[in-house]
């Protein structure tokens, strides 16, 4: 439904997009994730035929976006980063506005405003100013404007944007009633919303694609090398080697110097207050109840233990040093 | 054509929608009105002179009257175009809702249009509310009509070379003060050009009186349509609208 190929875009001397690639068959959800400036919002802004690639081709239901704008543009959604909503209109007369351009014929136009005004729970807000609108409510009627002509394809540039916890797991649920009928791709920087959301992840960082794959691959390829952060109240000399002594432990690092040690003996003797350390296991091994039991038998307090949660940059720096789709060959 | 047609629609709702369309039409036929009691008064004076040392009744409305207050309409419009252009690009580009223009089925031309006819729909309604003036003159006195209908021509296409002009300048920029000022400077530079030429040779003044636009109005404020100005005007229009149209263009591969 969706082709990308070898898509480049510079601005001047600067590379927003380099050699991107990939497929999005239909009525599938692709999350696009990266974080800020990555390279999203140009990406999907050349999708949607609103500028032109440098190099390279997209294709869009059918149509190449470059060479058949108009017949590309009738078959997509876009919900831009920030809502393209006109302060003067009512929600209404938006909507009835949008879907003039978006070439629903006369006819359907009206029916159609009130099953998607529905459908993304706005109807409450139909003869509201846009310009009064609270963001939640902009961000729904956003939804609805790229929904307004049924196109094949939906492009959504961070969806749930500003949206509080309840809106967020409501756009998500009608995000996915919607995949099926429609192609969906859309942008986030939160990774569980990926999860929760899409079918396939394209991971994309400094304008390159850098990994392409299902969640659960993905959460399992993270799962890889956990990671617990550990505060104990021992001496400083030894902590850390006996916590580097323990089966399945891979890598013990100082939480309080970061960077600092990858070994334990880097470790600088300091104070005798709680030390934080971050340790590092083998996959799919539990070490937790070892490094407990050495803390406890030892007669060190043990006063924090919990698993430390992926962020995104680790989730980068792990798929940027790992293996690297095909399509992406490594700078 | 549908499209245009939207877009225009549009664009003329937001002008309703908001003051500025009230504040355009009433402060220009305050202008207009001045302007009228003005020449009316001094008409009415000379015509009583004329009177009086026997001239028969041959003071001409049209002639006496009509062509300067045209003459000075031209003047007013030139200060209050760049109100209705300068935000019909850059308050686009300002909110974002450009990349709805933009990503919608629609062509640059079909949006340049839209917008361009949105502009002059203003405009229009603008002079039809000086046309009440002109109803005051056909109650009480014996205009001629046809010179009337040349001269109304003559505004609507003299305001149409600002207008494109003015949405050229408009999608220059994002900042709707910055293309607001820009479009005057430009008008005023347009309309004084020929100012220039007095002093110098006289080719270089007929190419200036040439490019001057409210020099070919003068024989629309008479009464009389050529097509040399007719032709003179539509080409303004046509590459003001071009420029948009490339102006446009290129914003979209710079990004």
């Amino acid at each position: 439904m969706i082709e990308v190929q070898h898509i480049t875009k510079q601005y001047g001397r600067v590379t927003a997009v380099d050699d991107v690639s990939f497929r999005v068959e239909r009525g599938e959800i692709l999350g696009f994730l990266g974080p800020n400036g990555a390279g999203k919002t140009t990406t999907m802004r050349i999708l949607t035929g609103y500028m032109p690639a440098t190099e390279g081709r997209a294709v869009v239901a059918g149509y190449d976006v470059f060479t058949h704008p108009i017949e590309a543009k009738r078959r997509t959604g876009y919900l831009p980063e920030t809502p393209p909503l006109y302060p003067d209109m009512t929600t209404r007369e938006y909507l009835d506005f949008v879907a003039k351009i978006k070439g629903v014929p006369a006819k359907e136009r009206k029916p159609r405003v009130e099953t998607v005004m529905e459908r993304t729970r706005i109807a409450d807000m139909a003869d509201r100013h846009c310009s009064k609108l609270s963001k939640g409510y902009r961000q729904r009627v956003g939804l609805a404007q790229a929904l307004i002509h049924n196109p094949d394809v939906l492009i959504l540039d961070e969806p749930t944007a500003g949206l509080d916890p309840k809106q967020i797991i409501e756009t998500r649920d009608l995000i996915r009633s919607l995949a099926g009928d429609h192609t969906i791709v859309l942008s986030t920087h939160i990774l569980p919303e990926v999860a929760q959301t899409c079918q396939r992840v394209v991971i994309i960082n400094k304008g390159r694609v850098v990994a392409v794959d299902t969640p659960d691959n993905l959460t399992a390829r993270l799962k890889g090398a956990a990671t617990l952060y550990l505060q104990v109240d021992a001496p400083a000399a030894d902590a850390g080697a006996a916590l580097a002594a323990v089966r399945g432990v891979t890598r013990v690092t100082s939480a309080d110097q970061p960077r600092l040690a990858g070994v334990p003996d880097a470790i600088p003797p300091v104070s005798s207050g709680p030390l934080a350390f971050e340790v590092e296991s083998e996959p799919d091994v539990d070490v937790r109840r070892d490094l407990a039991r050495v803390v406890v038998t030892r007669g060190w307090g043990l006063l924090e233990l919990r698993p430390v949660r992926m962020s995104l940059e680790d989730v980068f720096l792990q798929v940027t040093t790992e293996e690297v789709p095909e399509e992406a060959p490594r700078a | 054509m549908r499209n245009i047609v939207a877009i225009a629609e549009k664009e003329l709702r937001s002008y309703f929608a908001s003051p500025i369309a009230y504040i355009l039409i009433g402060l220009f036929s305050l202008l207009f009105g001045w302007f009228f009691y003005v020449y009316l008064m001094a008409f009415v004076q000379q015509s009583e002179q004329m009177m009086q040392f026997g001239g028969g009744g041959g003071a001409n409305v049209n002639q006496m009257m009509i062509r300067g207050l045209f003459q000075n309409t031209a003047v007013i419009i030139l200060f209050v175009m760049p109100m209705i252009t300068m935000r019909t690009y850059s308050e686009e580009k300002r909110s974002g809702t450009i990349e709805l223009l933009l990503t919608s089925p629609l062509t640059d031309l079909e949006i340049i249009l839209g917008k361009f006819i949105g502009a002059v729909a203003l405009y229009a309604a603008m002079l039809l509310v000086t046309m009440l003036y002109m109803l005051i003159l056909f109650k009480i006195g014996n205009p001629e009509w046809r010179p009337l209908v040349a001269g109304y021509l003559g505004l609507l296409l003299m305001g149409g070379c600002f207008l494109s002009t003015g949405l050229f300048i408009s999608s220059l920029t994002k900042n709707q003060i910055v293309a607001g000022f820009l479009t005057f400077a430009t008008f005023l530079m347009l309309w004084i050009i020929n100012w220039l030429g007095e002093s110098s040779g006289p080719t270089t003044r007929d190419v200036l009186n040439y490019l001057s636009i409210t020099e070919h109005f003068d024989d629309f404020a008479r009464g009389i349509i050529d097509t040399k100005h007719v032709v003179y005007y539509l080409s303004f229009i046509t590459f003001g609208l071009f420029l948009t149209a490339k102006s446009v263009d290129s914003e979209r591969w710079r990004g």
